[in-house]
């Protein structure tokens, strides 16, 4: 939880000046008893009426210095809570955006979603308690024991003995409950996990006519929680009664003692009042103390949660080359290998692809092609050998210079929700009106209607394929990689894209994944991958003479090898 | 109105209910009977050489056994009220995850996904929180203002008016505040939830942001939305965060009249000092429940809010099932007659669509994007009605079957892959009961996704989701389609159901399923070629009407819609 110190920096004056505060106005509670106390002792008995109305003065007096002193703590609790918890979430956002996809993969989006709101708001809680809370209650505690020392050491004992037995019974109450709040929490994720994939299965689930076994799973999570809910809420419930137990226990003990103190003439009727109400005191205090201790516990394990991610640092350091000298091999495999873990998911690969050329990848499922083009804009790093483009090892490319070189439609076709002219401009920020036609022409993607809900959820799946290949487009990219991103469009829109892009995109590098071989015989050189490698490179024909592999596509999907060449 | 609803759902619970009122009675007798014991014995203990020994102990043991019994039946009530309280929820949950189950897929299509698991959990968890402190906090506090009043007016009716009159205030302060908090907490769940909803797209489309440089333009937008939240929630806790050191002051107040009034009382010699100290301790009693209720107000307020977004979800109409007709067993006869359909009234989908399937034909259904051939799937499936004419299976309108059982004529594979959270084992195995080892591997033979399970680090035992690990989109179209060739159905739904999948596969796959599905009837949505051709009825659909029909070759020569379509293919 200190690691996340940092971002209170900008806060120390608050932190400092509102316990100040606030311990001001616990001073002031702690006077009051002792104010009743002389009532009694010095109005009661001598009968001073004036007396009593002087001193009811000075408690109204201390309540409503009190009052604004807590108004003030109040105040900048909340600017330092509200401004740490902003500035966590902005500097965490920032971070990861930083991040590479090995990380993402590793972190998964739904957990980082959590830690950014969720978590986030368990700390900015903790700051505020921290400022509004730690002072007041240990040293309303504190206090009210230096209290009856004060009036009178030989009974304070009493108080002495009681309050550690009160705070460890509160400690090992909270010692039984911590870990079940961090079950609850997981089991609460356990029942928002069902709920998510029955909102996205609804379709699966009715047409297996599934959904008793859903409810089944889905109750079982249910009861699991409300098991473990009633399980905590037994124990915490224990709270309460057993330290009230404890400080009556105590009272009673005051009263017998303090009855041989007064007898003694060493402690008078008031007095007593004051250290029974002392006691009171102490009680209600260890009890908040407890709330805090859980409001901790709590935080601390968030800012375990978001650590992880600051400590989470990307695997791709950006390099320095801004300006490519050579511009005529747009993109070098050098002998390259990848693997996410052990397993190698390609290995020796090696191809080269002049500016203006058509490069097609062709493969099996899971032969590695869209790991190969996932290469080339750095979203993972080779395990070994190297690519460049324009001769530069992307390694020593400027993150932002590479990706400005190199734009790619993904296989998932995703959206933002706004307007279309808003998701084209994705890919180029400053576009005119004017380029953002241009490219939804190319795109085929014209006639789109022009508001987008979340998710493109009002977008049939061509649609979004043909506005996330428009978005590529517009930045007049060196190299634009379509991964598989045709599957949904008709052969006829499929056609008049790749024409399109042929006529308006004549420097660009082009490389096509896809799983039709006619879409890619016209291509300048043509890979077919299997098991992680390249098992032919070369142009349609040669390769339907040559690779075997590649000619069990074509025929599979009849597609001839055609006259020329 | 919703409270009334809201306790309907603890009904089940109504002698834990009981108990819980029984319980907090009597500890709130017991409690307001301590002070009585200790103002007593103060009261032996006037001063030197004036202490009453004898009395003493006598007073101390009742102390000692109220404040127990007390303690006790204290525990009793949040015992009873956690069991009434978790269960109820349960039973919340349960019930709207059965509605999810129920209502019509347009529901599930047009309401955001994110909305929904909030109102499952969240909106359910406040609702959860507000009923436990409601049951406890509000019933104890009404009883323990109502217990201290009569003590406090049997001891003395001066003073007792006094704080019958004063403690109110700090009721009135709270809900002030409460009031001008609310606005602010309002301002800031929706500030909130929009931030929420930001990070959700943006997070989720972090690659996409990588792709394109968006980091800094992503961060400018969130940097928005956090400042607002920032300006309201910087107001809401302050507002919220005025209660307690008011309603403390007001409650200073109280303290220091009762502290006064009974001290002049006690040099009247009206009351002794014990019943002042008595007082004290009422004053105080008696004003911890007007705050806690008074936090109670604003906390409910909000739970009533979030149950109305439940109780939302349950008013939503059900899907109508009131199909009662058994249909024989060897489904395979679709005929469909002149129907229409359309999502919104605005535009028109489907129109004036006939068609006759036979026993065991293969149809293939082809079409330029947004034609209508999903669409077709939902209507024959019912997912949705159509809006006029019918379809039948068998001679027997959809309509007059059980949607189970029409659901269960079908396997079904659609292009978006739905996995869940679970083994490779268990998703294979989703549409049976038994779980039958044999035929799992068989399955995943015959979808060739054999070979990638068995390299997966545990095999079939490996837990999968749809949006975990590296597995493919292909990969998990094959997983779907192993889940389908499990099933034994009598006709078959294939929607681009392979178009992540490499041909090769594709082929075999197909050539699987036609092993399975001699003599069935199957539908096939596909933009390739390999798996239109040898279909026995290939249906060329275009803005939501079936333009022409027939068998590839003379679909081919007749030189249509569907030749031109062939030819974008093979060029």
């Amino acid at each position: 939880m200190f690691r996340l110190a940092r971002f209170l920096k900008g806060y120390l004056k608050e932190l400092i000046i509102g316990p100040l505060f606030k311990f001001t106005e616990a001073v002031f509670e702690l006077i009051v008893p002792l104010v009743m106390a002389a009532i009694i002792d010095n109005g009661v008995k001598n009968n001073d009426a004036a007396y009593v109305y002087k001193m009811g003065a000075v408690l109204i007096i201390l309540g409503l210095t009190g009052l604004t002193c807590a108004l003030i703590c109040q105040y900048l609790a909340s600017v330092a809570s509200q401004g740490t918890g902003t500035i966590i979430r902005n500097e965490l956002y920032k971070h990861i955006n930083s991040l590479s996809h090995a990380e993402l993969d590793k972190l998964g989006a739904h957990s980082v979603i959590v830690r950014l709101t969720g978590d986030v708001n368990q700390i900015q809680l903790a700051v505020a308690m921290l400022i509004r809370l730690v002072v007041r209650a240990p040293f309303l505690a504190v206090g009210a024991v230096i209290m009856t020392i004060i009036i009178d050491i030989q009974l304070s004992l009493v108080i002495l003995c009681v309050t550690p037995i009160i705070v460890l019974v509160i400690y090992l109450i909270m010692k039984h409950l911590t870990p079940f709040y961090k079950l609850i929490q997981s089991k609460l994720e356990r029942i928002t996990l069902i709920v998510r994939e029955n909102l996205a299965g609804a379709r699966v689930i009715r047409a297996f006519s599934n959904q008793e076994k859903e409810q089944k799973r889905f109750d079982e999570a249910g009861n699991d929680l409300a098991a473990t809910a009633v399980k905590v809420g037994r124990l915490s419930a224990l709270l309460n009664p057993l330290t009230a137990v404890i400080m009556n226990s105590g009272i009673i003990l005051i009263l017998r003692f303090g009855g041989f103190r007064v007898e003694a003439g060493n402690l008078s009727q008031g007095q007593l009042i004051a250290f029974v109400n002392y006691m009171t005191q102490i009680m209600l205090a260890c009890i908040v103390v407890a709330d805090v201790v859980i409001i901790f516990t709590k935080a601390s394990a968030s800012a375990a949660r978001i650590n992880e991610i600051f400590g989470t640092k990307s695997s791709i350091i950006s390099g320095s080359v801004t300006e490519f000298a050579n511009r005529e091999i747009a993109v070098k495999f050098n002998d390259v290998a990848f693997a996410y873990n052990e397993k190698p998911i390609l290995e020796n690969i090696n191809l080269e692809i002049k500016k203006g050329e058509t490069f097609g990848v062709i493969g099996a499922t899971g032969s590695g092609k869209s790991t190969l083009v996932n290469l080339i804009p750095r979203f993972y790093d080779v395990s070994s050998g190297s690519i460049e483009i324009f001769g530069v090892d992307i390694r020593n490319i400027d993150l932002e210079t590479l990706r400005k070189a190199v734009h790619i439609v993904p296989q998932q076709a995703n959206v933002i929700s706004g307007t279309v002219a808003g998701n084209i401009r994705w890919g180029n920020e400053s576009a005119t009106d004017d380029e953002i036609d241009e490219a939804l022409r190319i795109g085929q993607a014209v006639g789109i209607n022009s508001i987008i809900e979340q998710n493109g959820k009002n977008l049939s799946g061509g649609q979004k394929q043909r506005l996330t290949i428009a978005r590529a487009i517009v930045g007049k990219p060196d190299i634009l990689i379509l991964d598989d991103s045709t599957s949904a469009l008709d052969a006829s829109t499929d056609l008049n894209l790749r024409k399109a892009i042929a006529e308006n995109l004549k420097d660009t590098a082009v490389i096509i994944v896809s799983q039709r071989a006619g879409t890619l015989r016209r291509a300048d050189k043509i890979a077919v991958m299997d098991n992680g490698e390249i098992v032919g490179l070369d142009t349609h024909f040669n390769l339907y003479d040559n690779c075997t592999l590649y000619r069990e596509i074509c025929e599979s999907q009849a597609v001839s090898r055609g006259g020329e060449s | 109105m919703i409270l009334r609803r809201l306790l309907k759902y603890t009904k089940p619970y109504r002698i834990y209910i009981f108990l819980v009122l029984i319980c907090s009675v009597v500890s709130i007798l017991f409690a307001l009977l301590n002070p009585v014991f200790i103002g007593r014995a103060i009261d032996l203990i006037v001063d030197s050489n004036n202490v009453d020994f004898s009395g003493l102990p006598k007073i101390l043991l009742m102390f000692l056994i109220t404040f127990t019994s007390g303690a006790v039946f204290q525990w009793l009530m949040s015992y009873f009220s956690n069991i009434i309280t978790y269960r109820t929820v349960k039973d919340l949950r349960t019930q709207l995850f059965q509605k999810l189950n129920k209502v019509p897929l347009k529901f599930n299509d047009t309401t955001p996904h994110g909305d929904i698991i909030n109102r499952a959990v969240n909106d359910i968890d406040m609702v959860s929180d507000a009923l436990l402190k409601g049951f406890t906090q509000l019933f104890t506090g009404l009883t323990t203002i109502i217990g201290t009043l009569i003590f406090m007016f049997t001891i003395n009716i001066g003073i007792a008016v006094a704080v019958a009159l004063l403690t109110p205030l700090s009721l009135i302060v709270a809900t002030f505040i409460a009031r001008m908090s609310y606005k602010y907490f309002r301002r800031q769940s929706v500030t909130q939830s929009e931030l929420t909803g930001y990070i959700n797209e943006y997070v989720g489309n972090l690659k996409l942001i990588k792709a394109f440089n968006y980091e800094t333009r992503a961060q400018k937008g969130f940097e928005k939305i956090n400042a607002d939240l920032y300006d309201c929630g910087l107001k809401a806790q302050f507002f919220s965060a005025l209660t307690n050191p008011c309603t403390r002051f007001v409650n200073g107040l109280v303290y220091a009249a009762v502290g006064i009034i009974g001290a002049v009382s006690v040099i009247g010699g009206y009351i002794t000092v014990g019943q002042v100290s008595m007082f004290l301790s009422y004053a105080n009693q008696y004003t911890k429940p007007f705050n806690e209720i008074s936090g109670i107000i604003a906390q409910l307020q909000a739970a009533f809010a979030s149950a109305q977004r439940v109780f939302e979800v349950f008013d939503e109409p059900e899907e109508s099932d009131n199909g009662t007709y058994n249909v024989i067993n060897s489904a395979g006869k679709v005929t469909i007659n002149d129907i229409y359909f359309s999502y919104s009234n605005e535009k028109k989908l489907i129109e004036n669509l006939s068609l006759s399937v036979s026993q065991g034909e293969h149809i293939a259904i082809v079409g330029p994007t947004g034609c209508g051939k999903t669409t077709l799937i939902n209507l024959l499936m019912r997912f949705y009605d159509v809006d006029s004419g019918e379809i039948k299976i068998e001679d027997v309108n959809i309509k007059e079957l059980k949607r189970e059982d029409l659901r269960k004529k079908y396997g079904m594979v659609l292009q978006d892959t739905w996995l869940f959270t679970g083994t490779v084992r268990e998703n294979i195995a989703y549409g049976i009961d038994s779980i039958c080892e044999e035929k799992i591997k068989s399955a995943a033979k015959n979808a060739y996704a054999d070979k990638f399970i068995e390299r997966l680090p545990e095999g079939y035992d490996t837990v999968i989701s749809e949006d975990s690990g590296h597995l493919s989109q292909g990969q998990k179209q094959l997983l779907c389609i192993a889940r389908v060739m499990m099933l034994d159905a009598p006709m078959l739904i294939l929607d681009e159901a392979t178009s992540n999948i490499d041909t090769h596969t594709e082929i075999a796959v197909h050539h699987a399923f036609s092993e399975m599905m001699k003599g069935r009837t199957s539908f096939v949505i596909a933009h390739r070629l390999s798996t239109i051709r040898e279909a026995d009825l290939i249906l060329v659909m275009n803005d939501g009407i079936i333009v022409e029909q027939g068998k590839h070759e003379a679909l081919l020569s007749a030189g249509g819609f569907y030749s031109k379509l062939y030819e974008a293919m093979n060029s």
